[in-house]
């Protein structure tokens, strides 16, 4: 699926005193399997910006076509839109009712009209790819502890087969296993089922390991859209606007200042400790000559 | 020094009803837990979800009261019920989510609220609230509805809530895992500034590993128990333990750690960048 924003424009509180513009000229377009990260500090617009990915906020003005159609337009079917794009928001755990994981899990394809049967199957093999062992199936929601929780209200959207996956900080609060056994689950749905992810995230970290491109939206403007590297590459830039480069972005710019021939650009320990152990037999050779 | 929090054999269940069973189910949170933290002192507590932090950090300012074994908080048992409000006043709590803990609508009213509580007088309250709000770098935004600040500023609002209440300590669970990078630095530095020239006494509780390499003391807990403790680069130089517990360690302590284990020479329980610039370039 292929989704394109042109000219978007969201203006909160119109005509009243308390108007804010939000997104101001947004343009655009998320092919089909990218992994992209969204970064922005607090009130950049992120989180509007994604909500009008799914139909659930219309643009104030501008257009926002999937698959060259305007979702806006008389006739689109936004409810169809709504299961093709999967958002899952913030603390999605709040969000769990049934009683007991699979119940919950099968509301969303229940909501599509599927056979009861259907329903079933959905749920069970969105929660198998989400990690949740099978003896959790009939516990109460209630009862897992954060992660799983986490990772069964993932399943509920995962259930309903988008194609295009929506998270809106989903490792807030979750330990580092948590986070990392999640975002590996991630990244191995979008690798295998072939989805679009979009990752907002506060963690520099994360996105730098995980997202193919990166979009920084500040004042409702996207500042920046390119490869993470690239990106990172603006370290000073992104403080101004209250974010920040990964911590080895950090070290590498030190290191290359000391003197020590590395790769600035790398993000990863992975990537950081090849370029230095390079640099070092490089530098310890360079002695001996 | 005196110990401003001091735990013995502590342990607590939470009870749970189900419709089978006429006993209810016992889960044990915490499990004969020792802890002495000194005046001052600046405390992390690390752990994955559901080992068991939060149920401590609770205890601490009596939210929760040990089912065995016993708590004391400036020397106050918290589980004597006359002395609740002794201790909440000595032990103030930040919690993670800025929205769920103001409850005034403008900045000094929301601050004000809790001496206001202690029965100060009128004129204390305000010069409590207007320090306090000076300690977190919001004197500024006094007059501000809350709901128009960034998270890391609701957050500083919060902390400065407690602030006037004159605490003798601060306990802080995951203060930051909803703010952005700004967020999460302000903060820290304001966090560090009251432990640094107030001498109020810090318990953090994080999942950021790079929020503790400061820390006085760090704590890891598992299955409601101590399971590491130590300076943080004590617990940090034991990289393959804290994974065991599904933590980690700072990305740059992990790099270092990398390097060593492929045999550059640098020393094991590097913190920060700093540090490890200087151990590769040595000037």
């Amino acid at each position: 699926m292929l989704i394109e924003l042109k000219n978007v424009c969201y203006t909160y509180g119109t005509g009243t005193v308390y108007e804010v513009s939000a997104l101001n000229n947004i343009n655009m377009e998320i092919g089909e399997g990218e992994f992209i990260g969204v970064i922005g500090h607090t009130g950049s617009g992120k989180s509007t910006l994604i909500q009008h990915l799914n139909g659930l906020m219309r643009p104030t003005s501008g257009q926002i076509l999937c698959n060259g159609k305007d979702i806006w337009e008389a006739g689109f079917d936004l409810r169809s839109l709504r299961t093709h794009v999967g958002l899952v928001f913030q603390y999605p755990e709040n969000q769990l009712f049934e009683t007991d994981v699979l119940k919950d899990v099968m509301f969303g394809p229940k909501n599509q009209g599927l056979s009861p049967d259907e329903c079933e199957m959905r749920a069970r093999d969105a929660l198998k790819q989400s990690g949740i062992p099978e003896e959790l199936y009939t516990s109460s929601p209630f009862e897992l502890s954060g992660g799983q929780k986490r990772r069964v209200a993932i399943a509920g959207v995962l259930a309903m087969d988008p194609e295009v996956l929506i998270l809106d900080e989903p490792t807030a609060g979750l330990d580092p296993g948590g986070r990392d056994e999640l975002l590996a689950q991630i990244k191995h749905l979008r690798d295998k089922r072939g989805i679009t992810v979009i990752l907002v995230s506060h963690s520099m970290e994360d996105v730098a390991q995980y997202a193919t491109r990166l979009i920084v939206v500040h004042e409702g403007r996207i500042a920046y859209d390119a490869p993470p590297k690239k990106v990172f590459s603006h370290y000073l830039e992104l403080e101004k606007m209250g974010l920040a480069a990964p911590q080895i972005t950090y070290v590498m710019h030190a290191l290359k200042e000391k003197g020590l021939k590395v790769d600035v650009t790398a993000m990863t320990v992975d990537e950081a400790k090849r370029s230095i152990l390079m640099s070092l037999s490089m530098r310890a050779s360079g002695a001996e000559a | 020094m005196a110990s401003i929090i001091r735990a013995s054999k502590m342990g607590y269940d939470y009870v749970r009803y189900t419709d089978e069973s006429e006993t209810p189910e016992r889960i044990n949170a915490i499990r004969s837990l020792d802890l002495s933290v000194e005046k001052g002192e600046f405390i992390a507590v690390l752990g994955h979800n559901g080992s068991g932090k939060s149920t401590l950090a609770k205890h601490i300012n009596a939210l929760l009261v040990p089912t065995s074994g016993t708590m004391w908080v400036d020397g106050v048992d918290t589980g004597q019920e006359e002395d609740l409000w002794k201790v909440r006043q000595k032990a103030g709590m930040v919690f993670q989510n800025p929205d769920n803990q103001i409850i005034g609508s403008i900045v000094d009213e929301d601050v004000g609220f809790g001496p206001e509580n202690l029965g100060i007088p009128t004129k204390d309250i305000w010069e409590r609230v207007d320090s306090a709000l000076k300690k977190v770098g919001m004197l500024g935004f006094r007059d501000r509805s809350p709901n128009r600040l960034s998270g890391g500023q609701k957050q500083r609002v919060a902390i400065a809530g407690v602030v006037a209440m004159h605490p003798e300590c601060i306990v802080l669970d995951e203060p930051t895992a909803m703010l952005d990078p700004n967020g999460r630095k302000e903060v820290l530095e304001v966090v560090r500034e009251l432990n640094k020239t107030e001498g109020v006494t810090v318990i953090l509780i994080t999942h950021y590993m790079e929020e503790v390499v400061f820390a006085d003391h760090i704590y890891v807990m598992d299955k409601g128990e101590i399971v590491m403790e130590g300076t943080p680069r004590e617990v940090f130089s034991k990289v393959d333990e804290l994974k065991s517990y599904r933590l980690t360690v700072p990305q740059v302590t992990e790099l270092a750690h990398e390097l060593k284990r492929s045999g550059v020479k640098i020393p094991e329980g590097i913190l920060t960048a700093e540090e490890l610039v200087q151990a590769l370039c040595p000037s």
